[in-house]
């Protein structure tokens, strides 16, 4: 029997071949979105570039030339030109995905987590713990994100880490509030009660039983949740609270450029372009996996 | 943001329908059945809202306590700024005490509610005036921005997400999906920063930053009667006809910018909420009667959208307000944005908390009003 035919299967004989076999479908699906084929690109480019920075790029990007300072993009072997410090704009920026992937990847593993444990504990035991954690997460969404997070920095200091601090203070409420959605849909279904049957406890039940059902909803969200993280991230840098300087930070070169903006255009303009492509990219393929992975929002 | 929204807007009918649940059987049981439906309708409606006040309260304290905890845990001693490093133990106690800071936690907490409660929100360090005159001072401004990206983002999504639904699947829905898409992925201080280096720096079309020229700014502070803050409004209702222009060439490139983004949501809701009401039965109804297609969608189906959309437009708006500070700093626009900014550099906290909470409150303001109207407009969420 060939791969195909042993993932295609109407018949699967281990559980391992049934989900294998669900995400082959899946993934056929999102085969078929070639915008969402293309966000994927980008973003495996954008993590390419990051692994491979130090080959990728052309220079160092931190070391200044002053006699170099400000040269368009194409002049002296400097395919985007330079900044205000004579530093190649395009190694920056290829530097600069690293930071960027750092806070994403924080920040999409923490929040959701967290959001999940919340969701599906006040979505399995209901009465008081429910109250008490919906309270909660609507007093977080009471808030602005980005004012939220701007607080918080305030507060603490600027500098990556906290920017990643306040980005995941603020980016758990909607996670909780969807894995609250899908745990009340199986919290009274037999396969639960079967399981509680057999003396599991809670703990386990919500771990093994109720937390994998949530996943696929959870995923697609954080993918269309990462594009509103770079942008947040990027803001908190453009207004001086994320990566300080010399990091190269798209939000934080935008920012610096901002002054040269009338008469060298390109400071200012090709770290945004970067942001925009790779949240883009991110957009692209969270629209094309809600498609595949949920059917309620695929094009009837 | 964008999955906050969603996820609000998909939500949106839950809470009222809790509320009701909490509030006991409807008034249609107490009344005889009657003249049980206008009355019960109007006691539903004042059960939901009591339901609905109760959860704003506690909502708004919660918002107060992360503000407080904010407040707390800065690094900046806020005994020491005020009497300086010099002064002695007996000085520093009795300044200490003089703010409360003494105190137990919970008291502290409960003065600082109380203080919110009354409108103060203590001295900004950067003006040396109360915060909650600042504020009232620079609100207006965003307010007007807000107001006119959401009418831009209003006359433009509503259609698009229409023709979008009309035509799904085809060139014209992928086309409005993938412009949403650009509009979603964009950072709007950058886009906003291009709109300037491109209509002000080279086309030299709109005004520059601020929200006057220079020029204007003085006959405006002198002639012109403040009766909105909204330069807009106000220069139109005093006939000045030159600053509305004025103002208007300063307001266009901001507001665009940010309506793109209330553009990019409000026509993709519109879309989903369109898509439902085409399915429906009495859409097929309105076709086999013989009704002109373009009434069935734009008038039928579009009017049944609306309902929902109210709810929509309100988040946008909220979310603009979230905008507004990066448009602002981009744009020198002097509102509320720029104020929380600027106090954030001065390590101004009482200006930034103050701020903070403010348009907290706008946010949940928004929501209640959504909600309202929906209930109102709405006789299923009753």
């Amino acid at each position: 029997m060939g791969l195909g035919a042993w993932l295609t299967t109407d018949t699967p004989r281990s559980r391992f071949q049934a989900r294998m076999g669900q995400t082959y479908n899946g993934w056929r699906d999102l085969v078929r979105n070639p915008l969402a084929m293309l966000g994927l690109a980008i973003i495996v480019a954008l993590v390419l570039m990051a692994a491979l920075a130090p080959w990728v790029a052309t220079h160092d990007p931190i070391v200044q030339t002053l006699k170099d300072r400000l040269l368009p993009p194409g002049a002296g072997g400097h395919p985007l030109g330079t900044d205000e410090l004579g530093r190649d704009i395009y190694s920056r920026i290829v530097y600069g995905a690293r930071i960027t992937l750092y806070i994403v990847g924080i920040v999409a593993v923490t929040a959701p987590v967290f959001g999940l444990v919340v969701g599906t504990a006040a979505g399995y035991f209901g009465g008081w713990v429910d109250t008490v954690l919906m309270r909660l997460t609507d007093i977080f969404l009471a808030f602005p994100r980005l004012i939220l997070a701007l607080a918080f920095v305030a507060a603490l200091g600027a500098g990556v880490g906290n920017a990643i601090l306040a980005i995941a203070l603020t980016a758990w409420p909607p996670y909780a509030r969807v894995a609250r959605a899908e745990t009340l849909t199986v919290r009274n279904a037999d396969y639960i009660a079967a399981a509680r049957l057999q003396g599991a406890g809670a703990t386990r039940i919500i771990l093994g039983h109720v937390m994998p059902m949530c996943l696929s909803s959870v995923i697609v969200r954080v993918t269309l949740d990462m594009a509103g993280i770079i942008l947040t991230a990027a803001g908190l840098g453009f207004l001086g609270l994320g990566a300080q300087p010399p990091l190269p930070e798209w939000g934080t070169m935008i920012s610096a450029g901002r002054k040269f903006l009338l008469d060298h255009w390109w400071v200012a303009t090709m770290p945004g372009l970067a942001i925009f492509v790779v949240s883009l990219g991110f957009n692209l393929l969270g629209d094309g996996l809600r498609d595949a992975l949920d059917p309620r929002s695929a094009p009837r | 943001m964008r999955a906050a929204a969603e996820e609000k807007a998909r939500t949106g009918e839950a809470p009222p329908a809790e509320a009701l649940h909490r509030g006991g059987p409807g008034g249609g049981f107490v009344l005889p059945a009657v003249r049980g439906v206008a009355a019960g309708r109007v006691i539903g409606f004042a059960k939901g809202l009591g339901g609905t006040a109760v959860s704003l309260a506690v909502t708004f304290l919660g918002l107060l306590l992360i503000t407080f905890v904010i407040g707390r845990v800065i690094p900046i001693d806020p005994v020491l700024a005020i009497i300086g490093e010099r002064a002695t133990a007996a000085q520093y106690d009795a300044a200490r005490a003089s703010l409360g800071l003494d105190r137990p936690l919970y008291v502290q907490f409960g003065l600082y509610v109380w203080d919110v409660l009354r409108g103060d929100f203590g001295t900004s360090l950067l003006t040396a005036r109360p915060v909650a005159e600042d504020v009232a001072r620079v609100f207006p401004a965003t307010l007007e921005l807000a107001t006119v990206a959401t009418l831009i983002g209003v006359a433009l999504g509503v259609p698009a997400g229409v023709v979008a639904a009309v035509h799904q699947g085809r060139w014209q829905d992928q086309t409005i999906r993938f412009l949403g898409l650009l509009g979603y992925s964009m950072p709007v201080f950058w886009l906003g920063l291009i709109g300037l280096l491109v209509f002000y720096g080279k086309l030299g079309w709109i005004g520059g930053p601020g929200r006057l020229d220079t020029s204007y700014e003085f006959v405006y502070d002198l002639d012109v009667p403040a009766r909105t803050g909204a330069i807009l409004l106000d220069s139109a209702l005093a006939g000045a006809w030159d600053i509305f222009r004025n103002a208007l060439s300063h307001i266009v490139l901001p507001a665009s910018v940010l309506g793109y983004y209330s553009l990019a949501y409000i026509s993709r809701m519109t879309r989903s909420f369109m898509l439902e009401q085409l399915s429906q039965d009495y859409v097929t109804t309105a076709r086999v009667k013989g009704v002109p297609e373009r009434r069935v969608v734009w008038v039928h189906a579009l009017g049944n959208v609306l309902v929902p959309l109210i709810t929509v437009v309100a988040l946008s708006y909220a979310y603009l307000l979230e905008g507004s500070v990066l448009t602002e700093t981009v744009f020198a626009w002097p509102g509320l944005g720029l104020y929380i900014t600027n106090a954030l550099f001065s390590a101004d906290m009482a200006a930034v908390l103050g701020g903070t909470v403010v348009v907290g409150l706008v946010f949940i303001g928004l929501n209640l009003l959504s909600d309202l109207l929906y209930r109102l407009v709405d006789p299923r969420a009753r």
